[in-house]
Formats: C-alpha cells, structure tokens, sequence
C-alpha cells in the first residue's frame, strides 16, 4: 500500500517549517518532495534599503546558529569592494568568533542528532557542554547568539589577558568532552546501528548533485574554502579539512566531531599568536561601483554572498546562498529508498536551516496541485477581491 | 467477610487503588532517575520532589478537551482506552500477593495463572494496533503496524524466558514459584540469562527506548496516540503505567523470588522489587538511543530468542541431573 506522509510544515522532528511529502511503502520510502516557502522574509530586497553598517546587523540575522558566519562573510565582501585592510588582530578576533561558533553549532548538532536517534541522553549531555562554548562567546561579545562583533575593517570589542587565560581553559574542558562524545558515538551500539549505512550519498553523486560542508566532506569530497580558497590567516593556521569516507549519516557525525578538534586547534593557535594592535580601522561611508563574491566555510558548509555596489552607501544588490540551500538536491537523493524511521536523522544531517535557504514564495494549490509564484502586488489584489466577495460581516459580535 | 475480603481486594489491595497510586509513583520514580542519569532535575514543583507530578498529569488530561477525529471509527476509538485499562488492571489482580504463603487455589491464584497474566499483559498490544488503526491518521496507522510488527519480535522471547523458571519450579501457579524460590534461592542464579531476555522483552512491550518505535516522536509525532486527547490520553497513560508496574512485579515473581512473608512484608517487597526491576529498565532507557523496526526484529530472532532457548536447555538440564 502507498500513501503520502506529510512531514512538515509542522513537525517535532523539524524545528522550522518546511514540507517534506513522502511517499512510502510500508516503512520504506519510495519518493521524496520538498516544498520550501513557509518562511520567506523578503531579506535579501530589505538589505537594498540599509546602509552598509545597517546590513551587517540584518545579515547576521539571516540565521540564528551561524549568525556570524553570514556576518563574517558579508563584511569580508564589502571590505573588498571599499578597499579596506582590517588590522591582524581584528582578523584573529573575527575568526576566533567564527572557529568558536563552529564549535557550538556542531555540538548543538550532535544533540539534535542524539535527539532524532532517541538518544536523548546523547543529547542532554552535549546541550549541557555546549554551555562552556556559550559563555565563552558570552564574555568575548556581550551575547548568545548573535555576537555582533563585525564590523566594517574589524571587529567592535577587544579580548584582555584574563579572558584569553580563560578561554584557553575552557578549551580543554571542551576538548575533553568532545573524546567522550567521540566515543560514546562510535562505541555505543544502538546508536551506531542507527546512523550506520543510513542516508548514502556517493563521492559521485556528492560532487554532481553539488553537495557542501560536512554532507560533502563525509562522502569524501576535500572541499573546504578555508583550505581551497583561505581568507585573512588560515592559510597559516594548523589544521586538515576532515574528512570520512563511509558516505552515511555516521560519517557526518564523525566528521562534525573531527572538525571540533580542528577548529579547538585554530582557536588555540589564535589565542597564542594573537598579534597586537588595534582591531579596527575606520572604513568609508561608501563603496565605489564594483561587484564582489565573497566565500566563508560557515559550520554548514560553503556560504556564498554576491554584493553589488554602486557607488551609494547602500548596496544595490545582494544574494545570499546559504549552505542548506545546496544541499536540498543531495537530502532528496539521500532519503530516496530509506526507512519512515531515518528520514528525521537524514534531514537533521545536512544541519537544514531553513529559513537562511528561503529566498522565493511559490503558492501551490492544495487541491489541484498547481502551481505558480506570484508578486506581492498580485497577491494583494487577490486579497482585496477576496474581502469584497465576502459577505459582510462588520457588526459579527466577539465570540467570547 | 469473604465479601469484603473481595470488594478490597479489588479495590484497594491489590487492586485499583494500590495500582494507581504504586503506577503513579514508578513512573514519577522512572521519570526522575531518567533525569538524573540524564543530568537533568526531572520533576521537581508538584508535591516533595515533585513525587505527585504524574498524578497532576493525569488530573490535568482529564480535565483536557476530548477530541474524537470525525473520520475515526468512533465505538472504538472510544472503547479501546477503557478496555486496555481494564486488561492492565485485570492482569494486576493475578499477581500473587497477599495469598503468599500459597493458600489453596482461588480465583486469583490458580495453576495456569502465569499464562492468563502474560496475555493479559500481550492484549495491550492488540489495544494500541487497534487504536493506531482506528484513529484514521497516516502517523497512528504506521505507529500501529510498528507496535504489531514489534509483537512477532519479542513475544516468543519473552514467554520462553517467563516460563522456564516456571518448568524448573515445575508449577503453572504464580505463587507457587515464587514459593519454590524463596526456599531454594541459589536455583535463582541459573535464571539469570532469562532474566536479561525478559528484562528487554518487556522494555520493548513497554515500548521504551531503545524499543519506542511505535510512538517516535521525531519520526511519526504521537504514533498511536496521535489523535488521542484529554480522558481517552489519561487513560493510556495510566494504563502504561500500570502494565509497565504489572510486568515488573511480575519478573520479580517469576525471577526473584517473589512477595512473601506475609501481608506487611509482602507489600514492602512488592515494592522494594518492583521498584529494583523498574531501576534497570530506566536505565537501559537513559543509556541507549532508538533503533529502528526491522533492527528489533532482527534482533529479537538473533539474539533474545536463541538465548531464551539456552535457558530452557539449562533448566531441562539442571532439571534432569541436579533436582
């Protein structure tokens, strides 16, 4: 018997709206859809209204867990395009948030992980160590989430001596920890059968169907802009792009957690090399017509924004690829032939998010299925017909 | 005097009341260790150490809105919570309590009574199938066949596992095993392996992590109770708590020796054993993630089955040259 099992646009396993309609036989699935458009925001028509400095803070609200990475890479591209050079120890700040806020989004994934296998102890115990990581970003930046601290030619607030000991500290808590996790998520069976063989993507299929980050490095594809295309000093720092060649769900949890050691090595590089200095330098009002296409390895994978300035202190067009949005054709073609039981722990191995990948609404029609997009001002005009052929219903009194 | 012997022991002991309040309180027990394995605080708010949180829950789903899907079988829908309830609480009257030390046969204590308590504790089974399958809704209807494909995997190992200390004891009655074992404890030891098999058997009967499939949230919402709301969710919550108490005084019977000693001594043990049993099936719960349908089954036949067959091999044995 085949029927359709819609998941999403509410679900628990899903923390943002999207829609996934499965077509299963039994427990297996035989086709996947995806339908995006739940949580459009119109951000990238906002961005042409705000001034430069305005649009960092709206960049960094593009997403909530790598609220930095889509910062880091819009000001690197305005920089390039106003010819600014932000001093050392502005660039080793800016990547020391950006290492520290990969740390705290993969440990935020191993949990989600843990939590969409049922291993919800899994998930406890890394949320709790995820902490450190927060307070630390906490004391650097005044903030949780979105840590504020680009700004145009450096960042906004300096570290001292006691908070460089600090941190230090704090990473070899973190470093202890993320050896457990490694090897309660390597040696602990069920979980393991879980993850194992679930979710294939092949070498092949990853670099034709354009898969990134993690999902791209699992399947053995060494694609890394810090290492392939390495802005400010990674070309410096000491670290390997981890990699994994088992093509599953498992060889992205493995490579998430090597990719921890990694950045705690570029963090401990940083804060022993920090250079002194100032940390920003006075960037102009305006950026002389030009256009840029700035790349950052965000914690999801390769981030791409294309700015276009014209000669205003406003841009005149800015595109933002998030990573999730490249790697919706592999998740298709992952969850193709899979079980009902793996398609919340195939999804939540992209590290979707799903409002940083909306960028168009399309209206589909629940009965016929048809579909079109449509502007704003259309549908407003259908609204407003709508209201009049409605009967009149003003003086309805209130029902409770 | 028999009669009120029999009106209390239906509704007080062991019967309505004690279940409700002993459920209760296992799975307020379950629930907070469950968080302090986790590293949580569990309940805390409702009454000291928040021991009356399960029963704010329930008071708290009875008072909710009952929605009945208008597309779902409506008879059923409705019958099955209360039918599930009585089978739990029915299976409870034939633990073997308060007769120990074994009196003559009676209603509740008879020879063949450990194969009546374990179907009443299958049917269950049958109540969340039919549930799942009555609700109508894509998630319920799939959590519904899990819970049934579930079945054909534990089933078998659990009811070798169960009656091989029966045949060592050489009894089909409750209360004589536990009689036979409170007099030879050491016999208890070789029972160790049917133990574990039936320790899992019932984590994947009480549809627990790693066995909880049928209900996985991240997968298919609420499974089978999808689209069960308000007294009918009470119910079933109850209900599985009462079968998740039932089979582990039932294991305590069958594998450790039972309740006897009395009525004060008995109803200490009954709890202390209970709760021992209970202990270890949150742990396996706290320490282990969620495996998927066709792994429980796979398992179950691989693993739960041969070993539940060794374990009659060694009761055949010790039953033929030791005894």
């Amino acid at each position: 018997m085949k029927f359709q099992i819609p998941i999403g646009p509410q679900h628990p396993a899903l923390k943002e709206p999207i829609s996934l309609r499965m077509t299963v036989e039994g427990e297996v699935i035989r086709d996947a859809d995806l339908r995006l458009g739940y949580n459009h925001r119109g951000l990238e028509k906002l961005a042409e209204e705000k001034s430069w400095i305005q649009n960092i803070y709206l960049t960094e609200r593009i997403c909530g867990i790598c609220s930095h990475s889509h910062a880091t890479c819009f000001v690197q591209g305005v920089e390039k395009l106003m010819e600014v050079e932000p001093p050392r120890r502005g660039l080793y700040l800016r990547y020391l948030v950006a290492e520290l806020e990969r740390v705290h989004s993969h440990l935020l994934w191993l949990g989600v992980a843990g939590h969409e296998a049922g291993f919800d102890t899994f998930f406890m115990y890394t949320w709790r160590d995820r902490e450190v990581v927060m307070d630390i970003l906490e004391m650097i930046s005044g903030n949780r989430v979105h840590y504020a601290i680009n700004t145009l030619g450096g960042v906004r607030r300096d570290i001292d001596e006691a908070l460089r000991k600090k941190i230090l500290d704090s990473l070899e808590v973190l470093r202890r920890r993320s050896e457990y996790y490694f090897k309660v998520g390597a040696s602990e069976p069920t979980f393991v059968a879980r993850l194992a063989g679930v979710g294939k993507l092949s070498k092949e299929q990853a670099m034709t169907l354009c898969a990134v980050g993690p999902t791209a490095r699992a399947s053995g594809v060494d694609r890394d802009v810090r290492k392939n295309d390495p802005h400010a000093f990674y070309d410096e720092a000491p670290f390997d792009v981890a990699t994994a060649d088992s093509c599953d769900v498992l060889g992205r949890a493995v490579v998430r957690i090597k990719e921890l050691f990694e950045s705690y090595k570029i963090i401990d590089f940083i804060l022993r090399n920090l250079p002194s200095g100032p940390v920003a330098v006075k960037a102009p009002r305006k950026a002389k017509p030009n256009e840029v296409v700035s790349r950052y390895e965000a914690p999801r994978g390769e981030n791409i924004h294309y700015i276009r300035s014209n000669g205003t202190e406003k841009p005149e067009r800015l595109k933002v690829r998030a990573p999730t949005l490249a790697n919706y054709p592999a998740t298709v073609e992952m969850l193709r032939n899979g079980f009902i039981a793996d398609i919340p722990l195939i999804f939540a191995a992209i590290d979707p998010c799903i409002c940083c990948a909306e960028r168009t609404v399309e209206l589909r029609n629940a009965r016929t299925g048809e579909e079109r997009v449509v502007r704003f001002s259309e549908l407003r005009r259908l609204a407003q017909e709508r209201a009049r052929r409605l009967p009149r219903q003003r003086n309805v009194p209130w029902p409770l | 005097m028999a009669a009120v012997n029999t009106i209390l022991y239906l509704l007080v002991y062991p019967g309505l009341l004690f279940l409700f309040v002993f459920s209760t309180f296992a799975e307020w027990f379950d629930r907070k260790l469950y968080a302090r394995l986790q590293n949580r605080m569990g309940p805390t708010h409702t009454g000291r150490w928040g021991i009356l949180q399960p029963v704010a829950d329930f008071i708290k789903l009875m008072a909710k809105e009952d929605i009945v899907p208008s597309r779902a079988d409506k008879a059923l829908f409705i019958v099955l919570p209360i039918a599930g309830l009585a089978t739990v609480l029915t299976a409870g009257l034939l633990l073997p309590v308060w007769l120990s030390p074994p009196s003559g046969p009676s209603y509740v204590s008879f020879s063949g009574d450990i194969i009546i308590l374990l179907y009443l504790l299958s049917l269950p089974t049958l109540v969340f199938f039919l549930a799942g399958w009555a609700s109508t809704n894509a998630f319920s209807i799939i959590g519904g066949t899990r819970v049934l494909t579930m079945l054909f995997g534990y089933e078998v190992p659990l009811f070798l596992s169960v009656l091989s200390p029966a045949l060592l004891a050489g009894s089909w009655r409750l209360a004589e095993i536990a009689a036979f074992y409170r007099a030879k404890p050491l016999l208890i030891l070789p029972n160790l392996i049917g133990f574990g098999v039936a320790l899992l058997a019932v984590q994947a009967k009480l549809e627990r992590t790693p066995f909880d499939i049928p209900h996985a949230e991240t997968e298919i919402v609420g499974g089978t109770f999808t689209e069960y709301s308000g007294k009918k969710l009470a119910f079933f919550r109850l209900m599985t708590d009462i079968e998740m108490v039932v089979s582990a005084a039932l294991l305590a019977a069958v594998f450790l020796g039972g309740f006897g000693g009395g009525f004060a001594l008995g109803f200490v043990q009954l709890v202390l054993k209970t709760l021992a049993v209970i202990f270890l099936l949150s742990v396996i719960r706290a320490v282990t993630g969620r495996i998927r349908v066709d792994q429980v089954v796979s398992f179950a036949w691989r693993w739960l089955a041969p070993l539940a067959v060794l374990q009659l091999f060694i009761v055949i044995l010790i039953k033929g040259f030791v005894l």
